[in-house]
């Protein structure tokens, strides 16, 4: 066996020795662009590290297959441009009709690096890498003139700071989700586009590739049924947790912002929902632990209260009450969480006392306002007339 | 209050003028008073960031404590200060009717409970705001002051009651409707806000802002008063105890300069508290 191979090898390099020159070698290249420093009539940096280049994912490549148009040495000074769809025709045909399609402001470098030192995406040296990609795409979307030349939110400090962000920044899951988890790689479609994962009716089965359970979840409560059928108002993943800006659920940012999130479309349950004690005391600083919309009605299995799976069921309310409340009976789970005292038909007995406290209020206000106005009056003025007869402080 | 044995009065510096001074508050019942506007203070300070947990200045207050969990808990600390000073006024009420079989207590010039005499004084002193009749003589306590006395005794019944339904709830909803857990919010809070308007506005002028009391009437803070301010505001009062000849046995001692400014600084500073909540309370009234 070893003898076969050793021939093999020997027969090989007669064959390369044999072959004409057509193409300069690799040394000769070398000879100048070896150099670093080297630059271009236009200032551009035309050097290559011969090293990191050889160690790259295209190292066994030689330069006139990538510079297929250089022919002779030396070359003219101008020269087309590599086209790397050459070799990777599937991912230049993805970057068709994507939001990245112009080539000329998305070269395929700028997300893959220099096109000396490309490495394989698990390669942890790669621009694509799963722990470089938020930086790699950050370079034009963490920049806010960039982002607003073309009417895209700066996304990467939301990111970076978000649930997401962190597990991948801070703890380097390689699971956690990155730019490219949601959007794709080189078929990135506008988020208004219903082919794009990023498209309103898509999310769920986005979020899901990860977050299975809880698409799944979803996907029967109301809000779930209501996008599947085609209701584009009713609320998907990024409606409630945002698209980049996710935070931890139980996180107290997150308690405090939720609710107006389901607010912004529930408006009569919000003002009810103000009036009362849980959001009186929840709905500022620091205290987080009052309930919340989801506490009551849950979060992504949302069900009507005629529903006796929903936790708001009527049968189930001792339970969902009982997990703040120790000690909740049927009689305490008649409180309404969203009273109106303004509306007699909904509310009679709230109504009244609410009139009543009001008028007592007003009377009494009404009344003694006017009785120490007339009293501040006359006794000034009587004050004055018994100071000028020569009368003391209290005369 | 009825009259109760004056208790000794602090001696202090004297002030150097000849007048007379005569007890009207006891210790116990300056203490009590105290007691009642810290914890009113406090309750005042805490409950109106919650009634208007939206407002700017409700965020910042709740932020300078540690969040809104902290004003609840100084709302409940003040609110357990100002039960337990409720429930010694009621305790020693009862020993003094039950025990000491005190009648005056219900009945009589020195009552607090209202009389026909109120009922007169209250059209007479309204008659003399226009300039229609000659100004009432009041006796020991005058109609509003007995109206103040009732709205802060049924005031603490009634918030009271709504407080602890609220922070006792599934123990309250065994003896209450449901529909009663949401009104207890709405009284409590309707009549909190009924309080507090009442005292920071009304209370403060009837009593210490008004001109013959201006600045500040001391003698809830001193338990005394001259003997030109007695007979001034409450004249009946005055003439009978001369009549009986038990004036000289309501003698006090003049109050040292010590307790002048001290009462002076507590007075201030409650007062100042007080308006400043009024203006914030006022402010979440009008608010565009």
């Amino acid at each position: 066996m070893k003898t076969v191979s050793s021939i093999a090898l020997a027969l090989g390099a007669l064959l390369v020795f044999a072959v004409p020159r057509v193409a300069p070698a690799e040394t000769d290249c070398l000879s100048c662009h070896g150099d670093k420093t080297l630059q271009d009539a236009s200032g551009h940096s035309v050097g290559v590290d011969a090293a990191k280049f050889g160690a790259s994912i295209h190292g066994s490549l030689k330069c006139g297959d990538c510079h297929a148009t250089i022919k002779d040495y030396p070359h003219p000074d101008q020269v087309t441009p590599v086209k790397c769809e050459t070799c990777h025709a599937d991912q230049a045909a993805g970057l068709v009709g994507s939001v990245h399609a112009n080539r000329a402001e998305h070269p395929c470098t700028s997300c893959h690096g220099g096109a000396h030192s490309i490495f394989p995406k698990a390669d942890s040296r790669s621009a694509v890498y799963p722990l470089n990609i938020p930086r790699t795409c950050g370079a034009c979307h963490g920049n806010a003139a960039m982002a607003q030349k073309h009417g895209l939110p700066n996304v990467y400090p939301l990111y970076i700071d978000s649930i997401h962000g962190f597990a991948l920044s801070k703890e380097g899951l390689l699971v956690a989700a990155n730019c490219q988890s949601c959007h794709g790689s080189h078929h990135i479609l506008s988020h208004k586009n219903p082919l794009s994962p990023t498209y309103k009716t898509n999310i769920p089965k986005t979020c899901g590739t990860c977050h299975a359970g809880i698409t799944e979840n979803y996907m029967g409560g109301v809000h779930g049924k209501a996008v599947a059928a085609g209701n584009l108002n009713a609320p998907v993943c990024t409606d409630c947790h945002t698209a980049h800006a996710i935070l931890q659920p139980t996180a107290a940012a997150f308690r405090m912002q939720s609710t107006p999130i389901c607010g912004s479309c529930h408006k009569d349950k919000l003002s009810t929902y103000r009036d009362t004690f849980h959001s009186q005391l929840g709905s500022l600083g620091g205290y987080v632990e009052t309930a919340r919309c989801w506490d009551c009605h849950g979060a992504h299995d949302v069900l009507p209260a005629s529903d006796p799976r929903s936790p708001i069921a009527k049968a189930n309310l001792v339970t969902t009450c009982g997990r703040c409340h120790a000690g909740a009976n049927a009689s305490f789970v008649q409180y309404q969480p969203h009273a109106n005292a303004h509306n007699r038909k909904l509310n009679p007995a709230l109504y009244f006392v609410r009139l009543f406290m009001n008028l007592l209020l007003a009377g009494t206000l009404g009344f003694f306002m006017i009785h120490t106005i007339l009293w501040l009056i006359r006794s000034r003025y009587d004050q004055i007339k018994r100071k000028a007869a020569g009368g003391g402080k209290n005369a | 209050m009825p009259d109760q044995e004056p208790a000794v009065v602090e001696s202090g510096e004297k002030r150097p003028t000849g007048e007379r001074y005569f007890m009207r508050f006891t210790r116990a019942q300056r203490y009590l008073h105290a007691a009642l506007f810290t914890s009113f203070l406090g309750l005042a300070a805490t409950g109106l960031p919650l009634r208007f947990s939206e407002s700017i200045w409700a965020r910042g207050l709740a932020k300078g404590v540690g969040g809104f969990g902290a004003i609840l808990f100084f709302h409940k600390f003040c609110a357990i200060v100002l039960s337990v000073a409720f429930l010694i006024h009621v305790k020693d009420l009862f020993t003094r009717a039950v025990v000491h079989h005190e009648k005056g207590i219900f009945w009589g010039k020195t009552s607090m409970v209202a009389n026909w005499k109120d009922v007169k004084d209250l059209f007479g002193h309204i008659r003399w705001f226009l300039g229609l009749g000659p100004k009432p003589q009041f006796d020991r306590y005058a109609y509003w002051e007995k109206f103040d006395y009732w709205a802060v005794f049924w005031g603490m019944v009634v918030i009271g009651f709504s407080g602890y339904a609220m922070w006792f709830a599934p123990f309250f909803a065994h003896f209450l409707p449901g529909w009663a857990l949401n009104a207890v919010l709405v009284i409590h809070s309707e009549e909190g806000l009924l309080a507090i308007l009442f005292i920071f506005s009304i209370h403060f002028v009837n009593t210490h802002l008004r001109p013959d009391s201006f600045p500040m009437d001391m003698v809830i803070f001193t338990g005394v008063e001259s003997e030109e301010e007695f007979k001034t505001k409450r004249p009946e009062e005055y003439k009978r105890l001369a009549a009986q000849g038990k004036l000289e046995a309501r003698l006090g001692e003049a109050p040292g300069i010590w307790q002048i400014n001290f009462s002076k600084v507590v007075g201030f500073t409650a007062i100042f508290i007080g308006l400043l909540l009024l203006v914030l309370t006022l402010s979440e009234y009008f608010r565009p």
